[in-house]
């Protein structure tokens, strides 16, 4: 089933870590075999932050396995010589968990596309978001557990996306674990809730294209196409409008970028969505109740119709 | 104005979207005999006093809590419940089977008031998806926006929303009216097999899409039609009808209903004589 909720503080930051928590935690009857954040925090824009894991996380039906630790740590030791060789240089380090870690790199490019080829190039090594505002932080469990575990609650930004999955045709792993980073785009994130019926079709085309796909999760493709078209010269909007007839299958599905989020509904109006605006916050979710954690108080609320796409700024 | 009263029954249940009045069906037969009363019993309503008046805050309580303390209330003889602080709650209102005022200070989830018979509610809030599946009697009004599927199976009663609906509305529905102030979505009337839908805004794509029977109103504009779901003419007794379904949902009361539009079934996809219970007393 999964739900989806993201919210956008118009003019102000605020602690969007905690408050996506809140709705994400709300929505987790919808599935809690993995919960991802994607969150564009208040940073000096100078750096690239990089999100990748070394290894996985394994549930059910994933066709990934637990490694050890020294396997991963051989992995970061090649991610540390890869970035040295193209002049990348690691400004700050942590390491959350023993697969996952987070560096701010001092990097000047403006085409991640190489970039990106070559650290995914080292096995078992994956990218789950690289911007000067996003961080994408993804793995098995509710979003409470994913928030402790990552300590994601202090956290302050304008806006963010997250997503509680129920897996249904691909494995519980991180991999499969929306959000999916719009690769090779800075700060470019998207979640989905639906099914995508021709995934298979569009992804040999993108491929054929030059583009990547981590997993075999549908959702990936709205990422993916979108970044297509945003490489072909469309605008964020313009790449959602296409979408609505370029994607086949039922879907709710949000993007954001660094200074945007945007809302796209499929014709048919199959999945749901609850939608609040004001003139200093939008906040959406699958369900009423991912609003209320962060509005208690009463307020006016509305399903977007059939083929409706939005988009806000900051 | 038509003098409803001058036709003859048959004609007049035509006229309001209905085939024939030809009751044929053991259970209905049953249902109109004042003799067999005892069929009209249902295990767990209540007698209650509408003057008798209540309020339950359900800000800390699951819906499972809440519909049980709203069933403890009703076996008290509270007529008139106040729901404070439902918080978008799913499935709240659930299963009320005889007379009540209900109201709730506040927005709904999925499935509010749901396979109810005979409450009347009011929602100072907005609604979910699925707000008043197989309401078999009695009055829903909702004062702000409603979700998708709004109405879905309704046999009977009043399902009234003030705003917008989402897509879906009145899905596969039976029986009563569903009455909307704003714009309602995509397949609105889908698969609706009797029944009336009132829509004073626009409509989405592929209205009354695969339509039995029944008869959807609009007041705006139609996105499109869909399989099986022609204009037919508006008559005096339709709009006589509009103009006193509107004033008794005190919604749009000054609205042109000569303009409106009629959309019916092209075709007879199934034989569906039987009248439901409700619209058998409506027609009467």
């Amino acid at each position: 089933m999964c739900g989806i909720a993201g919210l956008i503080h118009r003019g102000k930051s605020s602690n969007v870590g905690s408050e996506l928590q809140g709705m994400l935690q709300a929505l987790k009857h919808r599935g809690e075999d993995s919960t991802g954040y994607a969150l564009y925090g208040d940073t000096d824009g100078k750096n690239f932050i990089m999100r990748f894991k070394v290894g996985e996380n394994v549930g059910e039906g994933s066709s990934s396995v637990m490694e050890d630790v020294s396997v991963y740590d051989e992995r970061k030791k090649i991610v540390d010589q890869t970035l040295a060789e193209m002049g990348a240089k690691i400004v700050k380090e942590e390491r959350t968990l023993p697969y996952s870690l987070r560096y701010e790199i001092d990097f000047e490019t403006k085409d991640l596309l190489d970039f990106s080829q070559r650290i995914e190039s080292i096995p078992g090594v994956e990218i789950l978001s690289m911007g000067k505002s996003l961080e994408v932080i993804k793995d098995l469990g509710n979003a409470k557990m994913v928030c402790d575990r990552y300590s994601l609650d202090k956290l302050v930004g304008t806006h963010a996306i997250g997503h509680a999955r129920m897996a249904t045709e691909s494995g519980v792993d991180i991999k499969s674990a929306h959000p999916f980073w719009g690769y090779p785009f800075s700060d470019v994130s998207v979640v989905h809730n639906g099914q995508l019926t021709n995934y298979w079709n569009n992804r040999r085309v993108l491929e054929n294209k030059g583009m990547r796909f981590m997993s075999e999760c549908d959702s990936e493709l709205i990422a993916v196409y979108i970044a297509q078209k945003m490489r072909e010269g469309a605008s964020l909007e313009e790449g959602m409008k296409d979408s609505l007839s370029g994607l086949d299958g039922v879907f709710t599905y949000f993007v954001a970028t660094k200074d945007s989020l945007g809302m796209a509904k499929d014709t048919m109006a199959a999945k749901p969505l609850v939608l609040y605006e004001s003139d200093d916050l939008v906040a959406m979710g699958s369900e009423e109740i991912a609003i209320r954690s962060v509005l208690p108080h009463e307020i006016d609320t509305y399903d977007p119709f059939d083929g409706e796409v939005k988009v806000w700024q900051i | 104005m038509a003098n409803i009263k001058a036709i003859d029954k048959k004609s007049k249940a035509q006229s309001m979207g209905m085939h024939t009045e030809v009751l044929t069906g053991r259970t209905q037969q049953k249902f109109f005999n004042p003799d067999e009363a005892e069929n009209f019993y249902y295990f767990g309503t209540y007698d209650v006093d509408f003057n008798k008046r209540t309020e339950l805050d359900v800000m800390n309580m699951s819906a499972p809590e809440a519909n049980k303390e709203i069933d403890n209330l009703m076996s008290q003889g509270y007529g008139t419940i106040v729901i404070k602080n439902p918080q978008g709650k799913h499935s709240l209102g659930v299963g009320i089977l005889n007379k009540l005022n209900l109201i709730f200070e506040g927005s709904l989830g999925y499935f509010g008031m749901g396979s109810c018979d005979g409450p009347i509610v009011r929602i100072n809030g907005r609604v979910g998806w699925s707000c008043a599946e197989n309401l078999m009697a009695g009055k829903v009004v909702i004062e702000k926006n409603a979700g998708s599927c709004f109405g879905a199976a309704i046999r009977g009663g009043d399902l009234i929303c003030k705003g917008s609906v989402g897509a879906r509305t009145g899905i596969d529905m039976k029986g009563g009216t569903i009455i909307i102030g704003g714009d309602a979505g995509a397949f609105t009337g889908f698969m609706m097999q009797r029944g009336r839908i009132i829509i004073l805004g626009d409509v989405g794509i592929n209205l009354g899409d695969s339509m039995y029977d029944g008869t959807i109103f609009v007041g705006g504009e139609i996105g499109s039609y869909g399989s099986d779901a022609v204009d037919s003419e508006l008559t005096l007794s339709d709009q006589d009808w509009l103009r006193r379904k509107l004033k008794v949902a005190e919604i749009g009361e000054d609205f042109d209903v000569s303009k409106m539009k009629k959309i019916v079934a092209g075709k007879k996809l199934w034989n569906y004589d039987n009248l439901e219970p409700t619209e058998k007393k409506g027609a009467i």
